[in-house]
């Protein structure tokens, strides 16, 4: 770990070290030492990003991978090599599949839900109503709690008999599960996506809005001037100018998804009965709880591939139409 | 010009109940926190709806008075803000080689940065846990949070930054050249300047996410050195009996937030989206 450390000290204070010597003799030899007190000048810029990016990202994920391959418990030396049995142990227990699951029932959901409702509020709010700016911001207010805060409050809203929405629910006549909605494995991850859905749908109606300013007005003008109604100018012109926002929306959304983590941990810590467990409680309980290293480092390996797979394939398929049309 | 101001522009009875609806939902849950916290226990439990009657004020000032909150929000403070400088710092100074030399390994390098925002804190978080609290002997320590977010932070601040600095016109820094003013020169004097709006968007998106974090201070900070999302967890689980408290404590732990992020809402929306198109 020292030579990690070490070694990027050095070449920086190095490189600060030419440029005070190359103040002085610069314009002598300008041309023959261009092109090495260039490189020295890019190095000195990106050496702090690229030892942070080292130390505290690349060598974490490497030795995630590493750590996978290994019976380890978080001391002493990694010597028990376990091959792939750690992932085999990984991909064959049910609560981690489960996991995988439901982070996928989320992924859906929320564009399943956030899309539609996103665009409708945001094509709604886009008209010169009174208190639009008002508007905007308290659409943003959720989006700009901590996770942890807003988990909370609504952990209180939800206790089971005492809670508003309880009390709420059974005062308009419907009926309310015995263990509360956080307490019932068939509707705890439904109300999760609903409190995330309170939590993360201003920042669909923020983007989609921004997207609307850039849909010029005469658009709509000479739309309206050949006779097309509301609908027909949002679902022939605003929605399809709109689409490159809308397709950066899902991918934001999908890679959140994924790696939930806090909401889940405030709300039910991945209970009641592994209910609600996602990638990420599951490695974490496993790490940091059980000290089952290897197992977090095989969830940790899994994650972060579904994550690339899904990423690369929504790049290939639905962003790069993006990128040609730019181009 | 009525017409289609009526038909497109204004909208109806319908649009403003929609914009109502809204309003209610959202702000339904954090003014049952604030108004919650200005009632008894007592009056909690008989109803939940109701409105604070009489008004308490003690649980608002308990929280105030109680040196842990300050704690904690001092040391959100502080991490948030060594993570911001660190990440805005190193960022700029990666973005500017990339944006405006020519060499053989620029993309390369650049792809550094793009492929870092596909590696999600989360799964890197055990052995992060090991790297700071063991080998760096940094667990609970401001630095040992500040400086991993920092670097979670860069690839984001790297891709935003450098169309931004790849915009700004040749002709200032050859303007600057004829002056006399080395490239090293011409990134402290003209680059960072002129950058300055590029470079609030991105440190109020390092500070926002670092003010929220959870997951990696949950693993590595403990008592003294806890963050405000932390100290609200675990206020929430220790005085649960307390709903009052909590809604008190929760509330007041959501209002430097709420200050700071609506006065910068424009910046963290344009960085948000500039992040998307970068």
């Amino acid at each position: 770990m020292t030579e990690v450390t070490a070694a990027p000290a050095a070449t920086s204070t190095g490189a600060a070290v030419t440029r005070g010597g190359g103040d002085a003799s610069r314009v002598t030899d300008r041309r023959r030492g261009g092109k090495r007190r260039q490189r020295l000048e890019i190095l000195l810029f990106v050496t702090p990003a690229l030892a942070l990016m080292a130390l505290f990202v690349l060598y974490p994920v490497y030795s995630a991978a590493r750590m996978s391959l290994y019976n380890w418990k978080g001391f002493g030396p990694m010597v028990d090599f376990a091959g792939l049995d750690n992932y085999a142990r990984v991909l064959r227990d049910e609560v981690f599949t489960d996991a995988v699951v439901h982070n996928f029932i989320i992924v859906f959901a929320s564009i399943a839900v956030q899309l539609p409702l996103g665009l409708a509020l945001a094509l709604l709010l886009n008209r010169r109503i009174r208190g639009r700016g008002l508007l905007r911001t308290v659409v943003f207010v959720p989006y700009v709690l901590a996770e942890v805060i807003a988990g909370v409050v609504w952990f209180q809203l939800l206790q089971p008999r005492t809670g508003l929405l309880e009390q709420i629910v059974s005062g308009v006549g419907l009926p309310v599960p015995e263990q509360g909605f956080l307490g019932t494995p068939d509707l705890a991850l439904a109300t999760v996506f609903v409190v995330l859905t309170w939590k993360y749908l201003g920042l669909a109606v923020l983007l989609f809005l921004a997207g609307l300013q850039g849909v010029p007005d005469e658009l709509h003008e000479a739309a309206q001037l050949d006779g097309a109604s509301w609908w027909q100018v949002q679902r022939r012109i605003a929605v399809p100018l709109l689409a490159p926002t809308i397709r950066t929306w899902v991918f934001l959304s999908m890679i959140g998804s994924l790696q939930l983590f806090d909401m889940v941990w405030i709300l039910t810590g991945g209970g009641p009965a592994n209910a609600t467990t996602t990638m990420v409680t599951y490695l974490i309980s496993m790490g940091t709880q059980r000290s089952n290293y290897g197992i977090a480092g095989a969830a940790s390996v899994v994650l972060f591939l579904i994550g690339f797979a899904l990423a690369l394939a929504y790049q290939v398929l639905v962003l790069r139409r993006d990128t040609k049309v730019d181009a | 010009m009525a017409r289609r101001a009526n038909a497109y522009g204004r909208g109806g009875p319908f649009v403003y109940l929609v914009a109502l609806l809204v309003v209610a939902v959202t702000l339904g849950p954090v003014l049952y926190g604030a108004l919650g916290g200005f009632r008894s226990n007592a009056q909690l439990a008989r109803d939940p709806a109701g409105l604070p009657d009489p008004w308490v004020f003690s649980n608002y000032t308990n929280v105030l008075s109680n040196p842990a909150f300050w704690r904690y929000t001092l040391n959100s403070t502080a991490i948030a803000l060594i993570t911001t400088v660190v990440a805005v710092i190193a960022g700029v100074m990666a973005a500017y080689p990339l944006a405006r030399y020519q060499f053989k390994l620029r993309e390369p390098l650049f792809l550094v940065f793009v492929l870092g925002l596909l590696f999600p804190a989360a799964v890197a978080i055990i052995p992060l846990f090991i790297l700071v609290t063991q080998d760096l002997g940094m667990g609970d320590t401001w630095l040992g949070v500040a400086l991993p977010q920092a670097a979670f932070a860069l690839p984001v601040t790297v891709v935003i930054l450098r169309p931004f600095l790849a915009a700004l016109p040749k002709e200032l820094e050859e303007a600057a050249t004829l002056d006399g003013a080395g490239r090293v020169g011409i990134f402290w004097r003209i680059a960072v300047p002129l950058s300055m709006p590029a470079l609030v968007t991105v440190g109020v998106l390092a500070f926002v996410t670092s003010w929220n974090a959870y997951l990696l201070p949950l693993l590595l900070l403990r008592g003294e050195t806890r963050t405000l999302p932390l100290g609200v967890a675990d206020f929430s689980t220790q005085y649960s009996a307390d709903t009052a408290g909590v809604l008190a404590f929760t509330t007041i732990a959501m209002i430097p937030a709420l200050i700071l992020f609506l006065a910068m809402q424009g910046r963290i929306v344009s960085g948000l989206q500039g992040a998307v198109k970068g």
